[in-house]
């Protein structure tokens, strides 16, 4: 039933495609990549229990990753993946092993420090990252079975944001219901007891912040490719704040919350940036009203009330 | 100019920033202390104690009267956000940080809708210039360093001297045992950032002359404060004080040698490398 549940969300988002208009149609293709980001910030915040303010980092590292390596050395795109990826994972192994050292709201002070260090970075080498005006990368193709498809097209776009969400979320959907996402929950609710049993509380938090970021990192890879630009913006304090908005908002430790959060906080913001240019007062405005009123979230909310067998 | 004269210079501005700085983070490290949150608007806090002072100053035209109207407002402001927002979910840590940051926007927000997106100065209260040989240094920026290693004082005897730092001290240390000693805890509370953010809110007051008042300049006084709080070891309000003058000195040192944004990424990589060796920080207490 659950596999059923995730399979036809993946499908209706497949369908989607046909009879959206044009905007709609560009704007889910946005959200379904960043709603993958939003996913594997929940494995950490939702699934473990760790709530960062820097996964800003891993998003860029992916980004920059990916984008440098076709911008100086002429990379491929599948090489230029790989190194985004690559990248996000060895920023958040070394991310991991330095906060993992503090405890309890350290934990979040220190990743926010760390990527705002990372965005300071951007902009202080400016000569290799163009800093805050970033760079725009040149018309990418991706070739499948033989035939080449222009990433520029629209309906490619879709698709490819399409199969990474997908994969992000079931891979989650796995990752949660296996022993080891059953160790991250049991960290969640009790560390002590955790460690008692006899695990090792350490190197599964590493572990979680890992993937945490490699999945990070694939959705700014992802981003990079879809988009085509890469700047210092995206390793800036709001994109670290998104993901935990768009997580809280659907519902932290579930697995479909993330793409709920994600589609209303976006249709939110994109609403409000037409009446004002003060428009992320409804980021803090969503932030303090989830939660006094909806700590749970939307999806937390259902599970709750109708369907406890959510994952 | 030659290198020891440039140093000098250096060092001079290190002081300037490491008294401010200490202020600031006071603010954050007595909230942590006493309420065991952590306080993620402190930088919007700091932002504002500088934007009313602007408008105070512009409005009087009186440096003095927006000196003591800001940490006034400011601290008015905390005291709402507290009954409003942090009171109704009970100081959960997590959900505090959460509203915290939804705060630091809101507030961030308003000031870009009513103040907008300028950077403006206000002028200095006085003007005068001391003559070291090698160059002149503004006389205003000594004495804020002076005032605010006053203040810091005043905060210290307030802290160990009066019935209300007594409650403080008692509240950090043991909530419940401070209850049954008939302290008021949710008042304390209350207090506590209010005081947390007026503190704040002068080292937004006295920067104005220097620096000027942006919707923005928050973010880069919430990062230093949060380096400063994490080096000292949370809840360590001497801690606090220490690591402030470290990092106050090294990145007035290394902005004026080299540049602002690399003295900050060299402050948070130290910090990184410190808590690899100690995870609880310069002065904090062993993790619970």
């Amino acid at each position: 039933m659950t596999l059923g549940l995730h399979l036809a969300v993946v499908a209706a988002l497949a369908a989607l495609q046909f009879v959206l208009p044009a905007f709609h149609h560009g704007m889910l293709a946005r959200i379904m990549v960043l709603a993958a980001y939003a996913v594997g910030y929940n494995v950490l915040l939702g699934y473990t229990g760790l709530m960062s303010l820097g996964h800003a980092m891993f998003f860029a590292a992916g980004m920059y990753g990916v984008g440098l390596t076709i911008q100086h050395w002429g990379f491929g795109i599948a090489a230029a993946s790989v190194a985004g990826v690559a990248g996000a994972i060895v920023t958040a192994g070394a991310v991991g092993v330095v906060t993992l050292r503090t405890a309890g709201p350290a934990f979040l002070i220190v990743t926010m420090m760390l990527a705002q260090a990372f965005y300071l970075a951007t902009l202080y080498f400016n000569t290799v990252t163009f800093g805050d005006q970033g760079f725009i990368l040149p018309a990418l193709e991706i070739g499948i079975g033989g035939r080449m498809f222009s990433l520029a097209d629209p309906s490619v776009k879709y698709n490819v944001a399409l199969v990474v969400f997908a994969v992000c979320l079931l891979a989650t959907l796995w990752l949660v219901r296996s022993p080891v996402g059953r160790v991250l929950v049991a960290l969640r609710e009790n560390d002590e007891r955790t460690r008692l049993l006899g695990y090792h509380t350490g190197r599964y938090r590493l572990v979680a912040v890992i993937v945490s970021g490699l999945i990070s990192g694939l959705a700014g890879v992802t981003y990079t490719l879809l988009f085509s630009y890469v700047g210092s913006t995206f390793a800036g304090v709001l994109y670290s704040i998104y993901p935990l908005l768009w997580t809280l908002l659907g519902g932290a430790g579930t697995t479909l919350g993330p793409l709920v959060g994600t589609l209303l906080m976006t249709y939110a913001i994109d609403v409000a940036s037409g009446i004002t240019d003060a428009y992320l007062i409804v980021v803090g405005a969503a932030l303090v009203l989830t939660i006094l009123w909806a700590p749970a979230g939307v999806v937390g909310g259902i599970r709750a009330r109708w369907a406890r067998w959510l994952p | 100019m030659a290198f020891g004269p440039h140093l000098l210079l250096a060092l001079m501005e290190g002081v300037v920033s490491a008294s401010l700085l200490a202020l600031t983070a006071l603010g954050l490290s007595l909230v942590f202390g006493v309420m065991r949150i952590v306080n993620v608007a402190h930088g919007a806090f700091f932002m504002l104690g500088a934007i009313v002072t602007w408008y105070v100053a512009d409005l009087s035209g009186s440096f003095w009267l927006a000196l003591v109207a800001a940490p006034i407002a400011v601290g008015l402001v905390a005291i709402l956000a507290d009954r409003l927002v942090l009171r109704p979910i009970g100081y959960e840590p997590e959900s505090t940080i959460v509203a915290t940051i939804g705060l630091l926007y809101i507030l961030e927000q308003v000031v870009l809708m009513t103040y907008g997106p300028y950077a403006r100065p206000v002028a200095a209260p006085f003007y005068f210039r001391i003559d070291l040989g090698w160059f002149g240094y503004s006389g205003y920026k000594v004495i804020v360093a002076a005032a605010a290693a006053l203040l810091l004082a005043v905060t210290w005897l307030a802290l160990s001297r009066t019935t209300l730092g007594l409650y403080l001290r008692a509240t950090q240390q043991d909530r419940e045992i401070a209850q049954a000693f008939a302290v008021p805890v949710g008042r304390v509370y209350t207090i506590a950032f209010g005081v947390g953010g007026g503190l704040t809110a002068i080292a937004g007051a006295l920067i104005v002359p220097v620096q000027q008042a942006h919707y923005l300049m928050g973010l880069d006084a919430l990062l230093l404060s949060f380096i400063v709080v994490i080096l000292g070891g949370l809840g360590s309000l001497r801690g606090t004080v220490v690591a402030a003058l470290i990092v106050g000195l090294s990145d007035g040192v290394v902005s004026v040698l080299f540049s602002p944004t690399l003295a900050k990424i060299i402050a948070t990589l130290a910090v990184a490398f410190v808590l690899g060796v100690r995870g609880r920080g310069l002065f904090g207490e062993e993790a619970a």
